[in-house]
């Protein structure tokens, strides 16, 4: 026998997968769909309304138009980097969702499921192997494209996730002293039927959700795709799907960012004010499961729209003030945050 | 064959084929994104023998920062086979291979030498290489070495701070 785990559990997470990366396709799609609903709201215009009831095909009739387009690959451009680019970063927006847990346990067909793909005793630190890795699908696409505005679009990319990770780091490593463990899911487990870590860690939750705006690359920190100074920015040279790829991953980053947020700091599929052991009892296994999946959802759902809240609210930063923030502001700001954490756990656990 | 003489000799075929390919390869992009590979292949390795921890900074620290800045520096000087100096010493050649192969010899024989030799790497078990052990391990026993090195990086960042404020 080559393979000494059983095919059921090849089967259930081959599945799990699929269902993961499918609903984080479709979710993202709907997320394209409504930023344009947010954006025409907060500008006081009616929003993508043609294609279906309320515009609801929108996204679909989106995606053929990319995929219909033509497809151009410059000259003097290395090809397979060229591809290789936007895979890379569909590909690592989509790998950080393995470790997310999307609720408790179900039970089907006399098997007990537990719903996260991976529970790895390194969890948060996978978050950010993948999304350090990110960088390279901008800066490789960037470089291939031959192209000094793509160029100079990735660079700035690229500096601009390395200095906010810094601040991330430190500012979860707070976190990390209060929850004493680095998986996902024995944090939310923490959380559940007790107080939220946003309350134990209210700065750290502040840094890091600055710092995850940094590292999607959204507005106010959109500088490695400002249209007034770099045309288009790292995708200057894209077209068709490839284009399409850049972009959509930037939703699928932002809706897994959200979900890491909120089984970081707001509970997970915790339902608040609700004895969780009591209610599983009441309702069922599979029930209370699905309930939870649906809070965690909406949990998610509320920061991607805050994502689009801020997008369309605050303008763009210049890059030296982008830059000083990350390092002179957030860093040091991250470093005494995680000092007065360490004080405080060390004053209340030697009494 | 089990899985994990499959998954071994995989990572190794590529780690080489990877650090073979940093060398041979004319474009110093392409070298870098081949060193990525190797560092991956390697994390690969560290993961067989369980140490978790390892394998992750090691994506994190080297592959996913360290790497960035080499690319950085390697795409704005737009490095390439036209602007590389050209090689005028062939005795240069001769002396770097043959020193390379002195050095793989005293290597190789000074391993087949240890009298530790029959002593296996655990594979797949032992919680060595967890966070939780290597923090404590850290911290009590190796605390003296771990807190010298945290110095030694301090002092680097500092030189490379006041040498980069020299220039303005």
């Amino acid at each position: 026998m080559l393979l000494t785990i059983d095919l059921g559990l090849i089967i259930e997470k081959l599945v799990l997968i699929i269902v993961v990366v499918m609903s984080s396709l479709v979710i993202a799609m709907y997320a394209t769909y409504a930023e344009r609903k947010v954006a025409a709201v907060m500008q006081d215009r009616i929003g993508p309304n043609r294609a279906g009831p309320f515009g609801l095909f929108q996204p679909l009739a989106d995606g053929l138009k990319l995929f219909f387009k033509e497809e151009i690959i410059p000259n003097f451009s290395s090809k397979f980097l060229f591809i290789l680019g936007p895979s890379l970063a569909m590909l690592t927006a989509m790998m950080t969702s393995a470790v997310i847990p999307w609720g408790d346990t179900i039970t089907l067909f006399g098997r007990e499921i537990h719903l996260q793909i991976a529970d790895i005793n390194i969890g948060i630190l996978y978050v950010f192997g993948v999304v350090s890795m990110g960088v390279y699908g901008i800066m490789i696409g960037a470089w291939a494209s031959n192209n000094k505005f793509s160029l100079m679009g990735g660079l700035r990319a690229a500096s601009q996730i390395i200095s906010y990770e810094l601040a991330m780091g430190i500012a979860l490593i707070a976190l990390l002293m209060v929850t004493g463990t680095l998986s996902l899911k024995a944090m939310v487990v923490g959380q559940m039927d007790g107080i939220w870590n946003v309350i134990k860690q209210p700065l750290g939750f502040v840094i890091f959700i600055i710092c995850v705006f940094a590292e999607c690359n959204r507005t106010p920190f959109d500088l490695a795709e400002a249209e007034n100074e770099l045309i288009g920015g790292y995708h200057t040279e894209y077209s068709s799907m490839k284009l399409g790829f850049y972009l959509f991953a930037e939703y699928i980053n932002m809706f897994v960012s959200s979900a890491v947020m909120v089984s970081l700091f707001f509970g997970g599929y915790d339902i608040p004010f609700l004895n969780d052991a009591h209610a599983v009892e009441t309702y069922g296994q599979n029930w209370m499961a699905v309930w939870h999946i649906i809070m965690f959802l909406g949990k998610s759902f509320f920061f991607v729209y805050f994502f689009m809240w801020v997008r369309w609210t605050i303008p763009r930063f210049r890059y030296d003030q982008l830059m000083n923030l990350g390092w002179k502001k957030l860093l040091p700001l991250a470093l005494i945050n995680m000092l007065v954490t360490g004080a405080v756990i060390l004053y209340f656990t030697t009494k | 064959m089990n899985v994990i003489q499959i998954l071994f000799l995989f990572l190794s075929a590529v780690a080489l084929g990877g650090a073979i390919m940093v060398v041979a390869s004319k474009n110093p992009v392409h070298s870098i994104l081949y060193l990525i590979i190797t560092f991956f292949a390697i994390s690969g390795h560290y993961i067989l023998l369980n140490a978790q921890f390892l394998a992750i900074v090691n994506v994190i620290v080297y592959a996913g920062a360290i790497m960035v800045l080499f690319l950085f520096v390697v795409m704005l000087m737009n490095l390439n086979a036209e602007s590389a100096p050209p090689q005028k010493n062939k005795y240069i050649l001769y002396g770097g291979t043959i020193a390379g192969a002195s050095l793989m010899l005293v290597l190789v024989s000074a391993l087949k030498q240890t009298t530790q030799g029959n002593h296996r790497m655990l594979v797949n078990s032992g919680a060595g290489g967890l966070i939780e052990n290597l923090g404590k391990v850290l911290f009590t026993d190796y605390v003296f070495p771990f807190e010298i090195s945290s110095v030694l990086f301090l002092s680097a960042m500092i030189g490379a701070v006041v040498i980069s404020k020299k220039e303005a």
